[in-house]
Protein backbone atom coordinates (compact mmCIF):
# COMPACT_ATOMS: atom_id res chain seq x y z
CA UNK A 1 0.00 0.00 0.00
CA UNK A 2 2.54 2.53 1.12
CA UNK A 3 5.06 3.62 -1.42
CA UNK A 4 7.27 5.35 1.10
CA UNK A 5 10.44 3.50 2.04
CA UNK A 6 9.77 1.93 5.37
CA UNK A 7 13.23 2.50 6.83
CA UNK A 8 13.19 6.18 6.03
CA UNK A 9 9.85 6.72 7.71
CA UNK A 10 10.58 4.57 10.73
CA UNK A 11 13.80 6.44 11.37
CA UNK A 12 11.72 9.45 12.24
CA UNK A 13 8.36 8.09 13.14
CA UNK A 14 9.10 4.93 15.11
CA UNK A 15 10.06 6.68 18.34
CA UNK A 16 7.02 8.86 17.81
CA UNK A 17 4.51 6.09 17.62
CA UNK A 18 3.99 5.26 21.31
CA UNK A 19 3.25 8.86 22.14
CA UNK A 20 1.05 9.62 19.18
CA UNK A 21 -0.97 6.44 19.25
CA UNK A 22 -1.75 6.09 22.92
CA UNK A 23 -2.38 9.77 23.42
CA UNK A 24 -2.15 11.83 26.55
CA UNK A 25 -3.26 9.02 28.83
CA UNK A 26 0.11 7.32 28.76
CA UNK A 27 2.76 9.44 30.35
CA UNK A 28 5.48 6.83 30.35
CA UNK A 29 8.91 8.36 30.70
CA UNK A 30 10.24 7.77 27.19
CA UNK A 31 7.00 9.11 25.75
CA UNK A 32 7.53 12.53 27.28
CA UNK A 33 10.68 13.19 25.36
CA UNK A 34 9.28 12.14 22.01
CA UNK A 35 7.68 15.44 20.96
CA UNK A 36 11.03 17.10 21.63
CA UNK A 37 12.84 14.56 19.49
CA UNK A 38 10.22 14.94 16.78
CA UNK A 39 10.47 18.71 16.70
CA UNK A 40 14.27 18.70 16.86
CA UNK A 41 14.88 18.59 13.08
CA UNK A 42 12.62 21.61 12.53
CA UNK A 43 14.38 23.46 15.36
CA UNK A 44 17.74 22.67 13.77
CA UNK A 45 16.74 23.98 10.34
CA UNK A 46 15.05 27.10 11.71
CA UNK A 47 17.90 27.78 14.11
CA UNK A 48 20.67 27.12 11.64
CA UNK A 49 19.22 28.70 8.53
CA UNK A 50 16.89 31.40 9.87
CA UNK A 51 18.02 32.59 13.32
CA UNK A 52 21.78 32.26 12.84
CA UNK A 53 21.81 34.01 9.45
CA UNK A 54 19.73 36.88 10.84
CA UNK A 55 22.10 37.06 13.82
CA UNK A 56 24.99 37.18 11.33
CA UNK A 57 23.31 40.08 9.51
CA UNK A 58 22.73 42.00 12.75
CA UNK A 59 26.35 41.49 13.85
CA UNK A 60 27.84 42.45 10.48
CA UNK A 61 25.62 45.55 10.29
CA UNK A 62 27.81 47.05 13.05
CA UNK A 63 31.07 46.05 11.35
CA UNK A 64 33.37 48.08 9.20
CA UNK A 65 34.61 47.28 5.73
CA UNK A 66 38.02 48.27 4.45
CA UNK A 67 39.34 47.35 1.02
CA UNK A 68 36.40 44.97 0.44
CA UNK A 69 37.20 43.02 3.62
CA UNK A 70 35.00 42.71 6.69
CA UNK A 71 36.48 44.26 9.81
CA UNK A 72 34.86 43.37 13.14
CA UNK A 73 33.87 46.54 14.98
CA UNK A 74 30.98 48.15 16.79
CA UNK A 75 30.16 51.23 14.78
CA UNK A 76 26.89 52.84 13.79
CA UNK A 77 28.23 54.29 10.54
CA UNK A 78 26.30 51.87 8.35
CA UNK A 79 22.99 52.89 9.91
CA UNK A 80 23.93 56.57 9.85
CA UNK A 81 24.83 56.28 6.16
CA UNK A 82 21.60 54.46 5.42
CA UNK A 83 19.38 56.99 7.16
CA UNK A 84 21.21 60.10 5.99
CA UNK A 85 21.17 59.08 2.33
CA UNK A 86 18.36 60.52 0.27
CA UNK A 87 18.61 57.42 -1.94
CA UNK A 88 17.41 55.25 0.95
CA UNK A 89 14.35 57.42 1.54
CA UNK A 90 13.35 57.70 -2.10
CA UNK A 91 13.90 53.95 -2.53
CA UNK A 92 11.65 53.18 0.43
CA UNK A 93 9.05 55.55 -0.98
CA UNK A 94 9.17 53.80 -4.35
CA UNK A 95 9.01 50.34 -2.73
CA UNK A 96 6.05 51.38 -0.57
CA UNK A 97 4.28 52.74 -3.64
CA UNK A 98 4.75 49.42 -5.44
CA UNK A 99 3.50 47.62 -2.33
CA UNK A 100 0.37 49.77 -2.10
CA UNK A 101 -0.52 49.45 -5.78
CA UNK A 102 0.14 45.71 -5.92
CA UNK A 103 -1.74 45.14 -2.67
CA UNK A 104 -4.83 46.97 -3.94
CA UNK A 105 -4.77 45.15 -7.28
CA UNK A 106 -4.17 41.66 -5.86
CA UNK A 107 -6.87 42.23 -3.23
CA UNK A 108 -9.45 43.33 -5.81
CA UNK A 109 -8.65 40.49 -8.23
CA UNK A 110 -8.01 37.83 -5.58
CA UNK A 111 -11.18 38.65 -3.65
CA UNK A 112 -13.39 38.65 -6.73
CA UNK A 113 -11.94 35.38 -8.06
CA UNK A 114 -12.22 33.72 -4.64
CA UNK A 115 -15.78 35.01 -4.28
CA UNK A 116 -16.75 33.53 -7.62
CA UNK A 117 -15.18 30.17 -6.74
CA UNK A 118 -16.64 30.00 -3.25
CA UNK A 119 -20.19 31.24 -3.87
CA UNK A 120 -20.96 30.91 -7.56
CA UNK A 121 -19.46 27.53 -8.44
CA UNK A 122 -21.89 25.01 -7.07
CA UNK A 123 -20.19 21.67 -7.57
CA UNK A 124 -17.25 20.69 -5.39
CA UNK A 125 -15.54 19.03 -8.34
CA UNK A 126 -15.60 22.20 -10.44
CA UNK A 127 -14.43 24.21 -7.48
CA UNK A 128 -11.43 21.91 -7.19
CA UNK A 129 -10.71 21.90 -10.91
CA UNK A 130 -10.90 25.70 -11.26
CA UNK A 131 -8.79 26.14 -8.13
CA UNK A 132 -6.11 23.84 -9.54
CA UNK A 133 -6.16 25.76 -12.83
CA UNK A 134 -5.32 28.92 -10.87
CA UNK A 135 -2.64 27.14 -8.85
CA UNK A 136 -0.72 25.48 -11.69
CA UNK A 137 1.11 28.61 -12.94
CA UNK A 138 2.47 28.91 -9.41
CA UNK A 139 4.46 25.75 -10.09
CA UNK A 140 6.52 27.35 -12.82
CA UNK A 141 9.55 29.48 -12.21
CA UNK A 142 9.06 33.17 -11.38
CA UNK A 143 11.92 34.06 -13.72
CA UNK A 144 10.25 32.24 -16.62
CA UNK A 145 6.91 33.86 -15.81
CA UNK A 146 8.56 37.26 -15.99
CA UNK A 147 10.37 36.50 -19.25
CA UNK A 148 6.99 35.52 -20.67
CA UNK A 149 5.85 39.14 -20.59
CA UNK A 150 8.56 40.27 -23.02
CA UNK A 151 6.95 39.11 -26.29
CA UNK A 152 3.60 40.26 -24.95
CA UNK A 153 4.40 43.80 -23.85
CA UNK A 154 7.40 44.72 -26.02
CA UNK A 155 7.51 47.40 -28.68
CA UNK A 156 6.54 44.85 -31.33
CA UNK A 157 4.69 42.72 -28.83
CA UNK A 158 1.25 41.20 -29.10
CA UNK A 159 -0.50 43.92 -27.15
CA UNK A 160 0.90 46.80 -29.22
CA UNK A 161 0.10 44.93 -32.44
CA UNK A 162 -3.44 44.33 -31.25
CA UNK A 163 -3.90 47.98 -30.26
CA UNK A 164 -2.57 49.17 -33.63
CA UNK A 165 -4.64 46.55 -35.44
CA UNK A 166 -7.77 47.76 -33.71
CA UNK A 167 -6.94 51.31 -34.70
CA UNK A 168 -6.76 52.46 -31.08
CA UNK A 169 -3.32 53.94 -31.57
CA UNK A 170 -1.01 54.54 -34.52
CA UNK A 171 2.31 54.16 -32.73
CA UNK A 172 3.34 51.42 -30.25
CA UNK A 173 3.25 52.28 -26.55
CA UNK A 174 6.75 52.28 -25.10
CA UNK A 175 5.65 52.34 -21.47
CA UNK A 176 4.35 48.76 -21.51
CA UNK A 177 7.70 46.99 -21.02
CA UNK A 178 10.65 47.97 -18.82
CA UNK A 179 8.64 50.47 -16.81
CA UNK A 180 6.98 50.78 -13.39
CA UNK A 181 3.81 49.60 -15.12
CA UNK A 182 5.51 46.36 -16.18
CA UNK A 183 6.82 45.87 -12.63
CA UNK A 184 3.32 46.19 -11.15
CA UNK A 185 1.83 43.92 -13.80
CA UNK A 186 4.43 41.22 -13.13
CA UNK A 187 3.90 41.49 -9.37
CA UNK A 188 0.14 41.12 -9.76
CA UNK A 189 0.72 38.18 -12.12
CA UNK A 190 3.07 36.46 -9.68
CA UNK A 191 1.36 37.12 -6.37
CA UNK A 192 -2.44 37.30 -6.83
CA UNK A 193 -2.59 33.61 -5.95
CA UNK A 194 -1.08 34.35 -2.52
CA UNK A 195 -4.04 36.66 -1.89
CA UNK A 196 -6.69 34.46 -3.48
CA UNK A 197 -5.94 31.18 -1.68
CA UNK A 198 -6.28 32.42 1.94
CA UNK A 199 -9.42 34.40 1.06
CA UNK A 200 -10.93 31.35 -0.67
CA UNK A 201 -10.14 29.26 2.42
CA UNK A 202 -11.95 31.60 4.81
CA UNK A 203 -14.87 32.03 2.43
CA UNK A 204 -15.34 28.26 2.23
CA UNK A 205 -15.71 28.21 6.01
CA UNK A 206 -18.47 30.84 6.10
CA UNK A 207 -21.68 29.21 7.28
CA UNK A 208 -24.05 29.44 4.30
CA UNK A 209 -27.06 29.78 6.60
CA UNK A 210 -25.74 33.18 7.70
CA UNK A 211 -26.10 34.39 4.14
CA UNK A 212 -29.56 32.84 3.88
CA UNK A 213 -30.51 34.59 7.10
CA UNK A 214 -29.24 37.93 5.85
CA UNK A 215 -31.23 37.48 2.62
CA UNK A 216 -34.34 36.49 4.51
CA UNK A 217 -33.87 39.58 6.64
CA UNK A 218 -34.13 41.65 3.48
CA UNK A 219 -30.46 42.32 2.72
CA UNK A 220 -29.63 42.87 -0.91
CA UNK A 221 -26.55 41.33 -2.57
CA UNK A 222 -24.41 44.39 -1.80
CA UNK A 223 -25.49 44.42 1.86
CA UNK A 224 -24.75 40.68 2.16
CA UNK A 225 -21.31 41.25 0.70
CA UNK A 226 -20.60 44.23 2.91
CA UNK A 227 -21.99 43.05 6.22
CA UNK A 228 -21.54 39.27 6.03
CA UNK A 229 -18.98 38.10 3.45
CA UNK A 230 -16.32 40.80 3.80
CA UNK A 231 -16.20 40.84 7.63
CA UNK A 232 -16.02 37.05 7.77
CA UNK A 233 -13.30 36.98 5.08
CA UNK A 234 -11.09 39.44 6.94
CA UNK A 235 -8.71 36.82 8.38
CA UNK A 236 -8.03 35.49 4.88
CA UNK A 237 -7.57 39.02 3.55
CA UNK A 238 -5.09 39.68 6.38
CA UNK A 239 -3.05 36.54 5.63
CA UNK A 240 -3.01 37.34 1.91
CA UNK A 241 -2.00 40.92 2.71
CA UNK A 242 0.91 39.72 4.84
CA UNK A 243 2.09 37.49 1.98
CA UNK A 244 1.84 40.18 -0.69
CA UNK A 245 3.33 42.96 1.45
CA UNK A 246 6.33 40.91 2.55
CA UNK A 247 6.95 39.52 -0.95
CA UNK A 248 6.85 42.94 -2.62
CA UNK A 249 8.79 44.76 0.11
CA UNK A 250 11.71 42.35 -0.15
CA UNK A 251 11.71 41.90 -3.91
CA UNK A 252 14.65 42.67 -6.11
CA UNK A 253 14.43 40.38 -9.12
CA UNK A 254 11.03 41.51 -10.44
CA UNK A 255 11.94 45.19 -10.18
CA UNK A 256 15.32 44.58 -11.80
CA UNK A 257 13.96 42.52 -14.69
CA UNK A 258 10.72 44.31 -15.45
CA UNK A 259 11.87 47.91 -15.00
CA UNK A 260 14.93 47.33 -17.16
CA UNK A 261 17.07 48.84 -14.40
CA UNK A 262 15.08 52.08 -14.38
CA UNK A 263 13.34 51.64 -11.07
CA UNK A 264 14.55 51.09 -7.53
CA UNK A 265 13.49 48.92 -4.63
CA UNK A 266 14.97 48.29 -1.21
CA UNK A 267 15.91 44.74 -2.18
CA UNK A 268 17.62 45.93 -5.34
CA UNK A 269 19.51 48.58 -3.38
CA UNK A 270 20.77 45.84 -1.06
CA UNK A 271 21.65 43.59 -3.96
CA UNK A 272 23.71 46.34 -5.57
CA UNK A 273 25.56 46.93 -2.31
CA UNK A 274 26.23 43.21 -2.08
CA UNK A 275 27.61 43.04 -5.59
CA UNK A 276 29.95 45.90 -4.63
CA UNK A 277 30.95 43.75 -1.63
CA UNK A 278 29.67 46.40 0.79
CA UNK A 279 28.35 43.75 3.18
CA UNK A 280 28.06 45.91 6.33
CA UNK A 281 25.98 48.53 4.47
CA UNK A 282 23.79 45.81 2.97
CA UNK A 283 23.40 44.22 6.40
CA UNK A 284 22.30 47.54 7.94
CA UNK A 285 19.76 47.96 5.12
CA UNK A 286 18.61 44.38 5.74
CA UNK A 287 18.02 45.06 9.44
CA UNK A 288 16.03 48.19 8.61
CA UNK A 289 14.01 46.26 6.01
CA UNK A 290 13.33 43.42 8.44
CA UNK A 291 12.12 45.84 11.12
CA UNK A 292 9.94 47.67 8.60
CA UNK A 293 8.34 44.42 7.42
CA UNK A 294 7.82 43.14 10.97
CA UNK A 295 6.22 46.46 11.90
CA UNK A 296 3.84 46.17 8.95
CA UNK A 297 2.93 42.59 9.86
CA UNK A 298 2.38 43.64 13.48
CA UNK A 299 0.10 46.47 12.31
CA UNK A 300 -1.92 44.06 10.17
CA UNK A 301 -2.27 41.64 13.09
CA UNK A 302 -3.44 44.49 15.32
CA UNK A 303 -6.30 45.18 12.90
CA UNK A 304 -7.35 41.60 12.17
CA UNK A 305 -7.31 38.59 14.48
CA UNK A 306 -6.09 35.66 12.40
CA UNK A 307 -5.59 33.17 15.24
CA UNK A 308 -8.73 31.28 14.31
CA UNK A 309 -7.16 30.62 10.92
CA UNK A 310 -4.07 28.99 12.40
CA UNK B 1 -33.59 36.23 -10.49
CA UNK B 2 -32.71 37.92 -13.79
CA UNK B 3 -30.30 40.25 -12.02
CA UNK B 4 -28.48 37.55 -10.10
CA UNK B 5 -28.07 35.65 -13.38
CA UNK B 6 -26.34 38.67 -14.87
CA UNK B 7 -24.08 38.97 -11.81
CA UNK B 8 -23.19 35.31 -12.13
CA UNK B 9 -22.08 35.72 -15.73
CA UNK B 10 -20.15 38.89 -14.98
CA UNK B 11 -18.24 37.07 -12.26
CA UNK B 12 -17.66 34.07 -14.50
CA UNK B 13 -16.36 36.40 -17.20
CA UNK B 14 -14.04 38.05 -14.71
CA UNK B 15 -12.73 34.67 -13.61
CA UNK B 16 -12.13 33.64 -17.23
CA UNK B 17 -10.17 36.85 -17.82
CA UNK B 18 -8.14 36.15 -14.70
CA UNK B 19 -7.25 32.68 -15.97
CA UNK B 20 -6.34 34.14 -19.38
CA UNK B 21 -4.13 36.67 -17.58
CA UNK B 22 -2.42 33.83 -15.68
CA UNK B 23 -1.79 31.68 -18.75
CA UNK B 24 -1.50 34.20 -21.58
CA UNK B 25 2.20 35.03 -21.28
CA UNK B 26 3.18 31.38 -20.81
CA UNK B 27 1.25 30.40 -23.92
CA UNK B 28 2.98 33.19 -25.82
CA UNK B 29 6.44 31.85 -25.06
CA UNK B 30 5.23 28.31 -25.71
CA UNK B 31 4.33 29.34 -29.26
CA UNK B 32 7.45 31.45 -29.76
CA UNK B 33 9.76 28.65 -28.64
CA UNK B 34 8.88 26.89 -31.91
CA UNK B 35 10.11 29.95 -33.81
CA UNK B 36 11.98 29.26 -37.07
CA UNK B 37 15.80 29.51 -37.13
CA UNK B 38 15.67 33.11 -38.45
CA UNK B 39 12.97 34.28 -36.07
CA UNK B 40 13.43 36.70 -33.20
CA UNK B 41 12.13 37.24 -29.69
CA UNK B 42 8.74 38.54 -30.79
CA UNK B 43 6.10 37.76 -33.37
CA UNK B 44 5.83 37.23 -36.30
CA UNK B 45 6.81 33.59 -36.46
CA UNK B 46 9.33 33.01 -39.24
CA UNK B 47 8.51 29.41 -39.85
CA UNK B 48 8.02 26.64 -37.33
CA UNK B 49 10.93 24.54 -36.09
CA UNK B 50 12.56 22.74 -33.20
CA UNK B 51 15.74 24.70 -33.91
CA UNK B 52 15.89 26.41 -30.50
CA UNK B 53 15.26 23.20 -28.56
CA UNK B 54 18.16 21.57 -30.42
CA UNK B 55 20.23 24.69 -29.84
CA UNK B 56 19.57 24.39 -26.11
CA UNK B 57 21.44 21.10 -25.91
CA UNK B 58 24.41 22.11 -28.01
CA UNK B 59 27.53 22.45 -25.92
CA UNK B 60 28.56 25.82 -27.37
CA UNK B 61 25.48 27.41 -25.78
CA UNK B 62 26.28 30.09 -23.24
CA UNK B 63 26.15 28.72 -19.73
CA UNK B 64 25.87 25.20 -18.44
CA UNK B 65 22.21 24.21 -18.60
CA UNK B 66 22.81 20.49 -18.32
CA UNK B 67 24.82 20.84 -15.12
CA UNK B 68 22.41 23.40 -13.68
CA UNK B 69 19.44 21.15 -14.48
CA UNK B 70 21.11 18.13 -12.82
CA UNK B 71 21.96 20.17 -9.72
CA UNK B 72 18.45 21.63 -9.50
CA UNK B 73 16.85 18.18 -9.84
CA UNK B 74 19.14 16.64 -7.22
CA UNK B 75 18.58 19.55 -4.85
CA UNK B 76 14.80 19.48 -5.37
CA UNK B 77 14.71 15.72 -4.64
CA UNK B 78 16.75 16.14 -1.44
CA UNK B 79 14.57 19.10 -0.37
CA UNK B 80 11.44 17.06 -1.14
CA UNK B 81 12.55 14.14 1.04
CA UNK B 82 13.71 16.31 3.93
CA UNK B 83 10.58 18.48 3.78
CA UNK B 84 8.29 15.44 4.04
CA UNK B 85 10.24 13.85 6.90
CA UNK B 86 10.80 17.03 8.93
CA UNK B 87 7.24 18.36 8.41
CA UNK B 88 5.69 14.97 9.31
CA UNK B 89 7.88 14.68 12.38
CA UNK B 90 7.07 18.23 13.51
CA UNK B 91 3.38 17.66 12.75
CA UNK B 92 3.41 14.64 15.09
CA UNK B 93 5.21 16.69 17.75
CA UNK B 94 2.65 19.52 17.53
CA UNK B 95 -0.14 17.05 18.35
CA UNK B 96 1.12 16.91 21.90
CA UNK B 97 1.75 19.69 24.33
CA UNK B 98 5.43 20.34 24.67
CA UNK B 99 7.53 23.21 25.87
CA UNK B 100 8.61 25.57 23.09
CA UNK B 101 6.03 24.40 20.56
CA UNK B 102 4.49 27.88 20.26
CA UNK B 103 7.89 29.48 19.75
CA UNK B 104 8.76 26.91 17.10
CA UNK B 105 5.46 27.53 15.36
CA UNK B 106 5.97 31.29 15.22
CA UNK B 107 9.55 30.78 14.07
CA UNK B 108 8.30 28.60 11.21
CA UNK B 109 5.72 31.19 10.18
CA UNK B 110 8.39 33.91 10.42
CA UNK B 111 10.54 31.88 8.05
CA UNK B 112 7.78 32.26 5.48
CA UNK B 113 7.46 36.03 5.73
CA UNK B 114 11.07 37.13 6.23
CA UNK B 115 12.06 38.76 2.91
CA UNK B 116 13.95 36.25 0.80
CA UNK B 117 16.93 38.51 0.23
CA UNK B 118 17.56 38.52 4.00
CA UNK B 119 17.75 34.72 4.12
CA UNK B 120 20.02 34.76 1.10
CA UNK B 121 22.33 37.47 2.45
CA UNK B 122 22.30 36.01 5.97
CA UNK B 123 23.22 32.50 4.89
CA UNK B 124 25.90 33.89 2.57
CA UNK B 125 27.35 35.96 5.44
CA UNK B 126 27.13 33.05 7.88
CA UNK B 127 29.11 30.75 5.57
CA UNK B 128 31.55 33.58 4.90
CA UNK B 129 32.12 34.17 8.63
CA UNK B 130 32.49 30.45 9.28
CA UNK B 131 35.03 30.21 6.47
CA UNK B 132 32.96 27.64 4.59
CA UNK B 133 32.45 27.83 0.83
CA UNK B 134 28.73 28.03 -0.01
CA UNK B 135 27.46 25.23 -2.23
CA UNK B 136 24.16 24.08 -3.63
CA UNK B 137 24.10 21.00 -1.37
CA UNK B 138 24.81 22.91 1.85
CA UNK B 139 23.89 26.59 1.99
CA UNK B 140 21.33 26.52 -0.83
CA UNK B 141 19.76 23.38 0.68
CA UNK B 142 19.27 25.24 3.97
CA UNK B 143 17.89 28.29 2.16
CA UNK B 144 15.37 26.11 0.31
CA UNK B 145 14.25 24.38 3.51
CA UNK B 146 13.42 27.76 5.09
CA UNK B 147 10.98 28.21 2.20
CA UNK B 148 9.49 24.69 1.83
CA UNK B 149 9.19 23.73 5.51
CA UNK B 150 6.71 26.45 6.57
CA UNK B 151 4.33 25.27 3.84
CA UNK B 152 4.91 21.62 4.78
CA UNK B 153 4.41 22.19 8.50
CA UNK B 154 1.26 24.30 7.99
CA UNK B 155 -0.20 21.57 5.76
CA UNK B 156 0.63 18.86 8.32
CA UNK B 157 -0.97 20.95 11.09
CA UNK B 158 -4.14 21.29 9.04
CA UNK B 159 -4.11 17.54 8.31
CA UNK B 160 -3.68 16.51 11.95
CA UNK B 161 -6.29 19.08 13.08
CA UNK B 162 -8.83 17.27 10.99
CA UNK B 163 -7.55 13.80 11.85
CA UNK B 164 -10.00 11.61 13.74
CA UNK B 165 -8.12 10.36 16.81
CA UNK B 166 -10.75 7.74 17.55
CA UNK B 167 -9.37 5.74 14.61
CA UNK B 168 -6.06 5.41 16.40
CA UNK B 169 -7.79 4.57 19.66
CA UNK B 170 -9.79 1.88 17.89
CA UNK B 171 -6.56 0.40 16.55
CA UNK B 172 -5.11 0.50 20.04
CA UNK B 173 -8.17 -1.19 21.53
CA UNK B 174 -7.90 -3.92 18.92
CA UNK B 175 -4.39 -4.63 20.15
CA UNK B 176 -2.28 -2.74 17.65
CA UNK B 177 1.07 -1.58 18.93
CA UNK B 178 1.68 2.17 18.70
CA UNK B 179 3.97 1.58 15.74
CA UNK B 180 1.34 -0.59 14.02
CA UNK B 181 -1.25 2.10 14.73
CA UNK B 182 0.95 4.63 13.01
CA UNK B 183 2.03 2.39 10.15
CA UNK B 184 -1.35 0.85 9.28
CA UNK B 185 -3.85 3.52 10.37
CA UNK B 186 -2.32 6.99 10.45
CA UNK B 187 0.18 6.71 7.62
CA UNK B 188 -2.22 5.38 4.94
CA UNK B 189 -4.75 8.08 5.83
CA UNK B 190 -2.28 10.96 5.59
CA UNK B 191 -0.32 9.54 2.65
CA UNK B 192 -2.03 11.72 0.00
CA UNK B 193 -1.23 14.81 2.07
CA UNK B 194 2.37 13.68 2.47
CA UNK B 195 2.66 13.26 -1.30
CA UNK B 196 1.19 16.74 -1.66
CA UNK B 197 3.77 18.15 0.76
CA UNK B 198 6.55 16.40 -1.15
CA UNK B 199 5.34 17.60 -4.53
CA UNK B 200 4.96 21.15 -3.23
CA UNK B 201 8.42 21.02 -1.70
CA UNK B 202 9.89 19.72 -4.94
CA UNK B 203 8.45 22.44 -7.14
CA UNK B 204 9.11 25.25 -4.65
CA UNK B 205 12.75 24.17 -4.54
CA UNK B 206 13.09 23.49 -8.27
CA UNK B 207 11.89 27.03 -9.05
CA UNK B 208 13.43 28.85 -6.09
CA UNK B 209 15.44 31.91 -7.06
CA UNK B 210 15.59 34.76 -4.55
CA UNK B 211 16.65 32.75 -1.47
CA UNK B 212 19.29 30.90 -3.47
CA UNK B 213 20.89 33.85 -5.21
CA UNK B 214 23.64 34.47 -2.65
CA UNK B 215 23.68 30.99 -1.17
CA UNK B 216 24.42 28.78 -4.17
CA UNK B 217 28.17 29.25 -4.38
CA UNK B 218 30.00 28.97 -7.65
CA UNK B 219 27.71 26.42 -9.30
CA UNK B 220 24.32 27.76 -10.35
CA UNK B 221 20.97 26.09 -9.94
CA UNK B 222 18.69 26.19 -12.98
CA UNK B 223 16.67 29.34 -12.08
CA UNK B 224 19.94 31.21 -11.39
CA UNK B 225 21.32 30.00 -14.71
CA UNK B 226 18.17 31.12 -16.53
CA UNK B 227 18.33 34.51 -14.85
CA UNK B 228 21.98 34.94 -15.83
CA UNK B 229 21.01 33.96 -19.38
CA UNK B 230 18.33 36.65 -19.66
CA UNK B 231 21.01 39.33 -19.62
CA UNK B 232 23.15 37.96 -22.44
CA UNK B 233 20.97 35.71 -24.60
CA UNK B 234 18.63 37.41 -27.05
CA UNK B 235 17.37 34.43 -29.02
CA UNK B 236 14.26 32.27 -28.60
CA UNK B 237 16.48 29.64 -26.94
CA UNK B 238 15.34 31.36 -23.75
CA UNK B 239 11.74 30.51 -24.58
CA UNK B 240 12.67 26.93 -25.43
CA UNK B 241 14.19 26.64 -21.98
CA UNK B 242 11.10 28.19 -20.38
CA UNK B 243 8.81 25.84 -22.28
CA UNK B 244 10.86 22.78 -21.28
CA UNK B 245 11.00 23.56 -17.55
CA UNK B 246 7.31 24.47 -17.47
CA UNK B 247 6.39 21.26 -19.30
CA UNK B 248 8.54 19.32 -16.85
CA UNK B 249 6.81 20.86 -13.79
CA UNK B 250 3.39 20.25 -15.33
CA UNK B 251 4.17 16.63 -16.20
CA UNK B 252 5.30 16.01 -12.64
CA UNK B 253 2.14 17.51 -11.12
CA UNK B 254 -0.17 15.61 -13.45
CA UNK B 255 1.65 12.31 -12.81
CA UNK B 256 1.41 12.69 -9.05
CA UNK B 257 -2.25 13.76 -9.18
CA UNK B 258 -3.10 10.71 -11.27
CA UNK B 259 -1.17 8.49 -8.86
CA UNK B 260 -3.03 9.91 -5.86
CA UNK B 261 -6.41 9.50 -7.57
CA UNK B 262 -5.56 5.93 -8.51
CA UNK B 263 -4.52 5.21 -4.94
CA UNK B 264 -7.81 6.58 -3.62
CA UNK B 265 -9.78 4.50 -6.06
CA UNK B 266 -7.91 1.37 -5.08
CA UNK B 267 -8.53 2.07 -1.41
CA UNK B 268 -12.22 2.58 -2.06
CA UNK B 269 -12.28 -0.70 -3.96
CA UNK B 270 -10.65 -2.63 -1.12
CA UNK B 271 -12.72 -0.95 1.61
Amino acid sequence: MSSLPRDAVSAVALPAAPAGAVGARASREPGRLLPYLQSLPLWLVMGGFLLLPIAAIVVVSFWDDQDYALVPAFIFDNYRDAFSSSVTWSTYLSTLRYTAIVWAATLAIGFTAAYYLAFHVRSMLWQMVLFQICAIPFLTSNVIRMISWIPFLGRNGLLNRALIGLGLTDHPFEFLLFSPFAVCLAFVHLYTLFMMVPIFNTMMRIDRSLIEAARDGGAGPVAVLRHVVVPLSLPGIAIGTIFVVTLVMGDFVTVQMMSGGQSASVGLLMKNQISLLQYPSAAAQAVVLLLTVLLMVWAILRVVDIRKEL
Amino acid sequence: MEKSGLRHWLLAGFFALFVAFLYGPTLTILILSFQGPDGGLTFPMRGVSLHWFVNLFQPQMVGDFGGALRRSLALALIVMGLTVLIALSAGLAFRRRCFGATALFYLTVASLIVPSILISLGIGLMFNLAGLPPAWWSSALGAHLTWTLPFGVLIMLAVFNRFDRSLEEAAHDLGASPWQGFRFVVLPLILPSLIGVGLFGFSLSYDEFSRTVMAAGSQNTLPLEIFATTTNVTTPVLYALGTLTTAFSLALVVTVLIAVLAMRRRRRATA
